[in-house]
């Protein structure tokens, strides 16, 4: 069984500056792994750079191959066909993620249809209407008639998010990349919407992979980690081994970080 | 909390107050114009009285120095503001923001040379690239006046059309747009126009007083509709040597163009807020 998405060799730059280097990991179908690190180690680029959305004047090299196509290179209209398909991203701030001009039920149907269409089954109308109120509902969002219509500032910020996540689910993908997807959210919405993605990869067996500063997030939610510092792979491994015992010492100090975090939040320290 | 539901209700009458001013000023303005292409009440380029005479019931406005009636002028004048308005608009619109998602998507050097080019197109003054264009074409007619004007607002469309259309760009929902496989035409289309429409709209109506505004002073300078076209330009080029004697024929063109103006930015306003769902009452 070939990977869902293998980098082997990865490496981004942005000149002669290398913001992430010789990063390698595979992914199959309905597994989860969490790349972890401090802001700026690099975690969202490798995530533009697997599906070729990287900014431009920041370039790829090493190999990253998605359901079995090469994205370094690649041109973006066949990477267009990808996308949609084979990967969906949800990002970190709901708010920006949506368009703040269109009812959310619309930007739900948008991917929606197109997938459809490919699929060569296009759908409109009623039809249309009633998935997108489907997906709304699946994705939890309450009395979804009325969400449909509204705009994303009518929202919640975990309405929000679960209106992306639908986003991404329209899009049927193998592979779902969140990044950082409960940063933006307070503590109880985070516990929700994380407990939805479970459910969603779980119940249509996709691929995760997790990208999030949040250690004690990225324990509860995936199987295995890459640690990223400064974009160099500093630790992979199954989550208990290296949360349990970390080999390397950056991992220990993010550890210790935010261990020290929860007693301070325990009141203990 | 309850000021906010106190002041919400008083914001939205004024807004609606604003679109309803804006409306009735502009529908004056395009119901006088289309009336003139049916009927007028004199014949503007005939002598229909006496020189220079003062207001009265036959000529509410009184008459030139030709003895032509300004009512009947002015009203000619209307219609020729709004084909002048909307069409130099129209022609800016289309180049500027054509030129202005092209520099957005450019690469580097290119969007630089746009960059740097519409820079120093804008340097200039509107009129003088208008004067420049008219002169360059064969005779100077209203159409002539209209491209000239077009082009030269074209410049501050795609600047502007230019920054917005980055601001956008770098938002998340337009990679997550590409992330869903959308297709660029396609996200300029949805996501892209629609986003920068409201503050390119309003835009638009400042250009388009500054257009009749700008067509008036060609009109001055000789160089815009030549006679009998009567616009607002050219009855105040013509009321000049005897403004002192019949300062109707200088105010009433001012008044005119003052309230079409006025009339078009608070239309645009109003429009925009009624569009934008973030601006409406919520």
């Amino acid at each position: 069984m070939t990977a869902l998405l293998s980098l082997e060799n990865l490496s981004v730059h942005a000149g002669s500056k290398p913001l992430v280097s010789n990063l390698s990991f595979s992914l199959n179908r309905g597994e989860r792994l969490g790349l972890i690190g401090e802001s700026g180690s690099g975690k969202s680029l490798t995530s533009l750079a697997a599906t070729g959305l990287l900014p431009a004047g920041l370039s790829a090299s090493g190999s990253a191959i998605l359901a079995g196509k090469q994205v370094i290179g690649a041109p973006d209209r066949e990477l267009n066909q990808l996308r949609g398909t084979a990967v969906a991203i949800i990002f970190q701030e709901p708010l920006t993620a949506l368009d703040p001009l269109m009812r959310v039920g619309k930007q739900v149907a948008e991917p929606l249809a197109r997938r459809a269409q490919r699929d060569g089954t296009p759908f409109s109308g009623t039809a249309l209407d009633q998935a997108v109120l489907a997906l709304l509902d699946e994705v939890a969002l309450p009395d979804p008639q009325r969400i449909a219509k509204s705009y994303p500032h009518e929202l919640s910020g975990g309405q929000r998010q679960r209106i992306a996540i639908a986003m991404a689910l329209a899009c049927k993908p193998d592979l779902l990349i969140a990044d950082e997807p409960t940063t933006a959210l307070d503590v109880t919405t985070q516990a929700e919407i994380l407990s939805l993605l479970d459910r969603l990869v779980r119940t249509r067996n996709m691929a995760l992979l997790f990208i999030s500063h949040d250690l004690p997030v990225v324990a509860n939610t995936v199987e295995s980690v890459v640690v990223l510092r400064q974009g160099e792979t500093v630790e992979t491994g199954n989550v208990a081994d290296v949360f349990g015992n970390p080999r390397h010492d950056y991992t220990k100090s993010l550890l210790a970080a935010a261990r020290r975090l929860d007693d301070a939040m325990e009141g203990r320290a | 909390m309850s000021s906010a539901t106190m002041t919400a209700p008083a914001d939205k009458k004024s807004h609606s107050l604003a679109l309803m001013a804006g409306i009735l000023l502009v529908g004056l303005h395009v119901a006088i114009g289309l009336l003139t292409l049916v009927w007028l009440p004199y014949d503007p380029t005939a002598m229909a009285g006496g020189r220079l005479e003062g207001p009265s019931l036959l000529h509410w406005l009184g008459t030139d120095r030709l003895g032509r009636d300004l009512f009947t002028q002015m009203m000619i004048g209307s219609r020729i503001a709004l084909i002048v308005g909307v069409g130099a608009v129209a022609i800016g619109a289309v180049i500027g923001v054509t030129l202005g998602l092209l520099a957005a998507f450019a690469s580097k050097w290119l969007d630089d040379a746009l960059a740097a080019t519409l820079d120093i197109l804008i340097a200039f003054p509107t009129l003088l690239i208008a004067m420049l264009v008219v002169a360059a074409s064969d005779t100077a007619n209203l159409w002539s006046a209209i491209v000239a004007l077009g082009i030269a607002l074209s410049a501050i469309v795609a600047r502007l059309t230019r920054i917005l259309a980055k601001r956008v760009l770098v938002m998340d929902y337009i990679t997550a747009a590409r992330t869903s496989g959308s297709s660029w035409p396609k996200i300029v289309a949805i996501h892209i126009l629609p986003n920068i429409w409201p503050t390119l709209s309003v835009n638009f109506a400042l250009q388009f007083g500054l257009a009749v505004i700008a067509e008036a002073s060609l009109s001055y300078l000789g160089l815009g509709a030549p006679p009998p076209n009567a616009s607002w330009g050219r009855i105040l080029q013509e009321a000049q040597g005897t403004v002192y004697t019949a300062p109707l024929g200088a105010i009433a063109p001012g008044i005119a163009l003052v309230s079409l103006a006025i009339g078009v930015n608070l239309l645009a306003d109003g429009l925009r807020d009624a569009i934008d769902p973030t601006r409406r009452a919520r």
